[in-house]
């Protein structure tokens, strides 16, 4: 039997070892995921820009050549203005909260679209993804979703092409102008309502109607961030 | 001891737990990550290889400290060894093979809980020295592994149709109506194989609950 003093030396010993040995580790593999995670998120922000279409089986080297030509990092303020001399990756979550993230793909100087982060909750879990724009700053060009615990092959299949697929060329305003946000319908979109509707549905995913509608209430609240800086662009293309 | 010809009794420890006393299908332990990560096969892989090393670690680690770890406290401190190797796995998961460790997301994690690893440590490593230890959690490790690698094979061809992301079922198939067997991407579908495994191995094996 052993003393009490020496189960607890031996408990420290163990615990301060174990700690050492991972911080150890944390310390030198962290580079290396946070390369990973900023690479996911590249690769994520081109799909959703669609511009992975025509290049399905790109390799880390290709996508990180294509984001470096083609994107600008950008940050606009809650009024809509960009901000000089800001990055995302400069952002602070804690404090920047009036701050959004704007991802823009220009080609010849001109902008063909523009991309940003949307997130909330789905039914088991937070889902992060990007929904990319036209350049005229309404008409859906792309969606991903990049990280969910949504059950697999009901809710998860949010993360497939079919699904995604559906949102494209969704309107966000409708013909006056007026911000309407997208809707993932319960199962398909009904054939028989008036396209003006329709410009604005998305079929959803029979047995993931929850799934669905987290989908609805975050994609509203967090496009309506970036509403004044979508309707700058929209002013400006008359 | 020669190192590479196993006696008779260590070949017995890494073999048993692979048939007879299979970890899932015999003492069936570790049956939930057993089902959270055989939708593809890949990710099983993945999955398999953690918990080889996790249990093979900490095997030796717990055999090692047997003779000066407190009774009293022994749990604890089997928990600690093996969180320890659980948090550092996941780590490197993280940064070698990102898109599998986010697809096997909190399992990883929840190695930590499975039952295999703690029984292990409590029924073997801390009675014996470190090779037969060695020895006992690569034959557990491979026990639990090709069990996940038969679920996730079936759930994958006939769930998804595809083998380690490759199309199996071809396209014509699914032109003529053929349909992917929904059932096999969720869990029921992976508890349902996992009876039907029981069964086989126990018929074949002759073996009778008491």
């Amino acid at each position: 039997m052993h003393s009490n003093r020496y189960t607890m030396i031996f408990a420290l010993v163990v615990c301060v070892s174990c700690s050492v040995l991972l911080a150890i580790a944390a310390e030198s593999l962290k580079p290396s995921i946070q390369q990973n995670m900023r690479f996911d998120v590249q690769r994520n922000i081109l799909k959703a820009m669609g511009l992975l279409k025509n290049v399905p089986d790109a390799g880390r080297p290709e996508i990180e050549t294509i984001y470096r030509e083609r994107i600008e990092e950008k940050v606009v303020d809650a009024q809509g203005n960009i901000v000089t001399g800001k990055k995302p990756a400069d952002l602070d979550p804690r404090t920047d909260t009036e701050l959004y993230p704007v991802y823009v793909n220009t080609v010849n100087d001109r902008v063909t679209a523009y991309c940003f982060p949307v997130s909330g909750k789905g039914l088991w879990s937070t889902i992060y993804g990007y929904i990319a724009l036209e350049n005229d700053g309404e008409t859906v060009k792309g969606i991903t979703f990049y990280k969910h615990g949504e059950t697999p092959g009901l809710g998860g299949e949010i993360e497939k092409e079919w699904f995604t697929e559906n949102f494209e060329g969704k309107k966000l305003f409708d013909p006056e102008g007026k911000f309407t946000p997208l809707m993932v319908a319960k199962g398909r979109v009904n054939e028989f309502l008036p396209q003006e509707k329709k410009n604005h549905m998305v079929d959803g995913i029979s047995g993931a109607t929850l799934t669905g509608r987290g989908i609805n209430i975050f994609l509203e609240k967090d496009i309506e961030k970036y509403l004044p800086f979508l309707n700058r662009i929209r002013n400006s293309n008359g | 001891m020669s190192g590479f010809i196993l006696s008779k009794m260590e070949k017995r420890t890494v073999v048993d737990p692979m048939w007879d006393n299979n970890p899932i299908s015999l003492q069936v332990l570790g049956i939930c990550s057993a089902l959270a990560v055989t939708v593809k096969l890949d990710t099983a892989l993945v999955m398999s290889l953690a918990v080889i090393f996790v249990l093979t670690m900490s095997n030796v680690a717990v055999s090692i400290l047997r003779n000066f770890i407190p009774s009293k406290i022994r749990i604890l401190i089997f928990l600690s060894v093996i969180a320890t190797l659980v948090i550092l796995t996941d780590q490197i998961l993280k940064a070698v093979v990102y898109d599998i460790s986010k697809q096997l997301s909190v399992f990883v994690g929840l190695i930590i809980t499975n039952c295999i690893i703690l029984g292990r440590a409590e029924a073997f490593a801390s009675a014996n020295p470190p090779w037969p230890s060695f020895l006992d959690g690569l034959g557990n490790g491979l026990g639990y592994a090709w069990i996940l690698m038969v679920v996730a094979f079936f759930r994958e061809l006939f769930g998804s149709g595809t083998l380690f992301g490759l199309r199996i079922i071809p396209q014509a198939l699914y032109n003529i109506g053929y349909v992917d067997v929904g059932l096999m991407v969720l869990a029921p579908g992976a508890f349902l194989l996992l009876g039907i495994i029981i069964w086989v191995q126990r018929a074949i094996s002759r073996q009778v609950e008491e």
